[in-house]
C-alpha cells in the first residue's frame, strides 16, 4: 500500500525530462474526468430546476401516484417508473443467457473459422438504429404474439405466481413482454460484446490447469472462466440496463401506451422515457412541461439506485464467493 | 495513382456546375415572366413550426407560394402546437402553428402581443372496422363507448342510433392516441361539450383513458389498429382516415340529425362558429342542420410588432396568400376552407401587424 502512494525516490537526481509531461497528462486526464462530472452535475440541476413547478404543485404524489391525467393537471409518475423497471427487468432475463451463451461459444466451442463472422453478426446487431428495431417490433413482432401469449396463459393458468404473471387485461399485442422483447434483443449484442472481451482475458494457464485436472470443457468454463470474468460481466449488464432504462422510441412503439401498475406481463403499459418522447411535442402548458421534464429525473435517479445497487450485490456476493474481478 | 484519381473527379464537378448554371438561369427567366401579376417581395426567411395537424396544408401552400414569391423562403418544421409556442416564446420562429389557444397564464410568456390568423380546418372522424354497417351515432353513446362503459356493439344504446342496422356481438376495440395530441384535445372538447355526464375524462391532449384500449401513435398509427382489429373504433383525421380507406360515422349534431364527415359539412360547421374578438372560436358541435359536430380549427400565431421591414412584408404576403390561393389548395389536401365570414375578418387582421 504505502510502496503505491510515495513516489519513487528521485530526490538526489536531477530532474528527468518525463516528470513535466507526466504532470500535464495528469492534470489534462484530470480535467477530463472532472468535466464528466460537472456536466453530469450541470444536467442534473437544470433538469431539476426546470421540473420544479411540477414537485411543487404536485408534492409526494408526483412520485407516488399512479394518475397521470394532464387534463386534471394530476402528474403521479409512479406507472412510468414501475413501467420502465419491469420492461428493463424482462430484458435482462431474456438478454444475459442469451448474451453469455454468444460469448462463451465465440470464445470457447466454435470452431475458429466460425468465431469472426458470428462476432461480427452480433456487433452488426449492435449499429442497428432502435427505430428499425421499434418498427419491427410494431409492424412484424407484435401482430403475432398475442397467440404465442395465449398459449402460455392457457398452461399457466391454474398455477398461483405464474398464473397471473401470464396473463393480460386483455392480452394485446403491444405489451409490457412485447416491449421487454424488443429491448432483449437491442441489449443483446452490448452485453455479449463486453462478455466476450471479458472471456478473451482469461488466463489460458487457469483453463489449461482446470483441463489438467480432468474438467471436462463446461467444468472448466464453470470454475476458470465464468469466476474470472464476474467483473467484467457485470459491467456487461450494466451497460446493457442502462441502454434498457433509457430506450425511447422502440419501447414507445411496442409498450402499448396504457399507464398502469400490475404484473400482468401480457398486459399493456407504459415506460417513463416513452411518455416524454410522445408527449412533449404537444404539451405546451407549463406545469405539464415541467411534470414530464421531472419525468427525465426520476429516470436519472432510477438509472442511478439501479445501477449502484446492482454494483452493491455483485460486490457482495464476490466477497463471499471471494472470486477476482 | 493520384492523378488519376483527380481526373475521374472532372466529369463529377462539371455536372454540377452546369446544374448550378441552369438552376440560377432558370430563376433569373421565371421572376422576368411574373413581374406582371404581382409585386415581388424582397428576401425573407419565414420560419415557422408547431402544429403536424396543419402541416400537410402548410407544405402545400408553401410550395405554392415559394412558385409566386421565389424570393421568400417559408420554412414549417412541424414538432407539435406546444413546440410551436415555445419556439415563438424564444423567438426562435416568425410564425407558429397551433390547434389550440394559448391559456391566460401562459401569455406573459412571449415577447409581446400576438394574433391568432384562423387558416383552415378539418373534420376529425369517428372511424370504425364493422363490416356490413353504415354507423350513426349520438354524442352520448360515443362517449360512453370511449369511456369503455359500452363493451359490445349489439348494446342497446347502439341499436337506439341504428334502428334496423344489424350489429354483431362483437367486442368494441376502442383505439386512441399514444402520443400528446390536439386531435386528442378536439375529440375530448368535443364530448365535453356534447355529451354532458356522459363523459367524465375531461379533456386535454392527453386524457386518463380507461385501461384496457389500444393506443397507436400518431392518426396513422390509431388508423392502423382500426384497419387491423375487427371490431375496433378511434378518432383519426379526415386526411389519415380517407387514406386508409376507414368507415366513416355519421354523427348526431346539436340540430339533431346525423351528419357524415366531409370537407363541406365541416365548412357548414365553421359557418355556424361564433367568432371571438381575437378571432379564436370554437366550431366544435356547432349549430346548424349541414354541420359535422367534430370540426376542428388551427391556427397560425405571429407577433402583431414586426420591426425587420422585409420580413414583415413577407409575412403579410404570406398570410395574404393563404387567405386568397391557399383556400383552393386546402381541399386538394383534405382540409376545409374558412367560410367567408371568417376569410373576411383574417384577412382584415392581416392589417394589424405592424412595427
Amino acid at each position: 500500500m504505502t510502496a503505491v502512494a510515495a513516489p519513487p525516490t528521485l530526490a538526489g537526481s536531477p530532474r528527468p525530462p518525463g516528470l513535466v509531461t507526466d504532470r500535464v497528462v495528469r492534470v489534462v486526464v484530470f480535467v477530463a474526468g472532472a468535466l464528466v462530472l460537472v456536466i453530469l452535475a450541470l444536467i442534473a440541476y437544470t433538469m431539476i430546476n426546470r421540473a420544479l413547478p411540477a414537485f411543487r404543485s404536485e408534492g409526494w404524489s408526483y412520485f407516488t401516484s399512479d394518475v397521470w391525467d394532464p387534463a386534471r393537471s394530476k402528474y403521479g409518475t409512479l406507472a412510468f417508473t414501475f413501467g420502465t423497471v419491469l420492461v428493463s427487468g424482462i430484458a435482462l432475463v431474456l438478454a444475459v443467457p442469451v448474451s453469455v451463451g454468444i460469448a462463451l461459444f465465440t470464445t470457447e466451442v466454435a470452431p475458429r473459422w466460425l468465431r469472426k463472422p458470428v462476432t461480427y453478426l452480433v456487433d452488426l446487431l449492435a449499429a442497428v438504429p432502435s427505430v428499425v428495431f421499434g418498427l419491427w417490433g410494431l409492424l412484424v413482432l407484435a401482430p403475432t404474439l398475442p397467440g404465442f401469449y395465449q398459449g402460455w396463459h392457457d398452461l399457466f393458468s391454474g398455477v398461483p405466481l405464474l398464473g397471473s404473471l401470464f396473463d393480460g387485461e386483455p392480452i394485446a399485442q403491444r405489451t409490457f413482454m412485447t416491449a421487454g422483447i424488443v429491448l432483449a434483443i437491442m441489449i443483446t449484442p452490448i452485453i455479449t460484446s463486453v462478455a466476450r472481451e471479458t472471456f478473451a482475458t482469461v488466463p489460458q494457464s487457469l483453463k489449461d490447469a482446470a483441463h489438467a485436472l480432468g474438467a471436462t470443457r463446461w467444468e472448466m468454463i464453470r470454475a476458470a472462466v465464468l469466476p474470472h470474468s464476474r467483473g467484467g460481466l457485470t459491467a456487461g449488464i450494466l451497460i446493457g440496463l442502462g441502454r434498457a432504462l433509457g430506450e425511447t422510441i422502440a419501447v414507445a412503439l411496442v409498450i402499448g401506451s396504457s399507464p398502469q401498475i400490475s404484473a400482468k406481463l401480457f398486459g399493456s403499459g407504459d415506460a417513463a422515457a416513452s411518455v416524454i418522447a410522445l408527449q412533449w411535442g404537444e404539451a405546451s402548458d407549463g406545469t405539464y412541461r415541467a411534470a414530464l421534464i421531472g419525468l427525465g429525473v426520476v429516470l436519472f435517479a432510477v438509472t442511478l439506485i439501479v445501477g449502484v445497487v446492482a454494483r452493491a450485490i455483485v460486490a457482495r456476493t464476490d466477497r463471499h464467493a471471494g472470486g477476482s474481478a | 495513382m493520384h492523378r488519376s484519381r483527380a481526373w475521374k473527379l472532372v466529369p463529377l464537378v462539371l455536372t454540377f456546375g452546369l446544374l448550378g448554371a441552369a438552376c440560377g438561369s432558370s430563376t433569373t427567366t421565371g421572376q422576368g415572366n411574373d413581374d406582371g401579376s404581382s409585386s415581388k417581395l424582397a428576401a425573407a426567411t419565414l420560419n415557422g413550426s408547431g402544429s403536424t395537424f396543419q402541416q400537410a396544408f402548410n407544405e402545400a401552400v408553401m410550395e405554392e407560394f415559394k412558385a409566386a414569391q421565389p424570393a421568400v423562403t417559408p420554412v414549417y418544421g412541424g414538432g407539435g402546437s406546444g413546440k410551436g409556442q415555445t419556439d415563438l416564446q424564444g423567438g426562435l420562429v416568425q410564425w407558429a402553428g397551433s390547434d389550440s389557444t394559448v391559456k391566460d397564464a401562459d401569455k406573459g410568456l412571449y415577447e409581446g402581443p400576438f394574433l391568432y390568423f384562423p387558416t383552415v380546418a378539418a373534420p376529425i372522424t369517428v372511424s370504425y372496422n364493422l363490416s356490413g354497417v353504415k354507423l350513426k351515432l349520438a354524442p352520448e353513446t360515443l362517449a360512453k363507448i370511449f369511456a369503455g362503459e359500452i363493451d359490445t356493439w349489439n348494446d342497446a344504446a347502439i341499436k337506439a342510433d341504428n334502428a334496423g342496422a344489424d350489429l354483431p356481438s362483437t367486442a368494441i376495440t376502442v383505439a386512441h392516441r399514444s402520443d400528446g395530441s390536439g386531435t386528442t384535445a378536439n375529440f375530448t372538447k368535443y364530448l365535453v361539450a356534447a355529451a354532458g355526464s356522459a363523459w367524465t375524462l375531461g379533456t386535454d391532449k392527453v386524457v386518463a383513458w380507461p385501461q384496457g384500449q389500444q393506443a397507436g401513435e400518431g392518426n396513422g398509427g390509431v388508423a392502423q389498429i382500426v384497419k387491423s382489429t375487427p371490431g375496433a373504433i378511434g378518432y383519426v383525421d379526415y386526411s389519415d382516415a380517407k387514406a386508409a380507406g376507414l368507415a366513416l360515422a355519421s354523427l348526431k349534431n346539436a340540430g339533431g340529425s346525423f351528419v357524415a364527415p366531409s370537407l363541406e359539412s365541416a365548412t357548414a360547421a365553421l359557418d355556424g362558429a361564433t367568432l371571438a374578438e381575437d378571432l379564436t372560436y370554437d366550431p366544435l358541435n356547432a349549430a346548424g342542420a349541414e354541420a359535422y359536430p367534430i370540426t376542428a380549427p388551427t391556427y397560425i400565431l405571429v407577433y402583431s410588432s414586426q420591426p425587420d421591414p422585409a420580413v414583415r412584408a413577407a409575412l403579410k404576403g404570406f398570410l395574404e396568400f393563404i387567405y386568397t390561393d391557399g383556400q383552393k389548395i386546402a381541399e386538394t389536401v383534405d382540409f376545409a376552407p374558412l367560410p367567408e365570414s371568417i376569410l373576411n375578418a383574417a384577412k382584415a387582421q392581416i392589417t394589424k401587424i405592424g412595427v
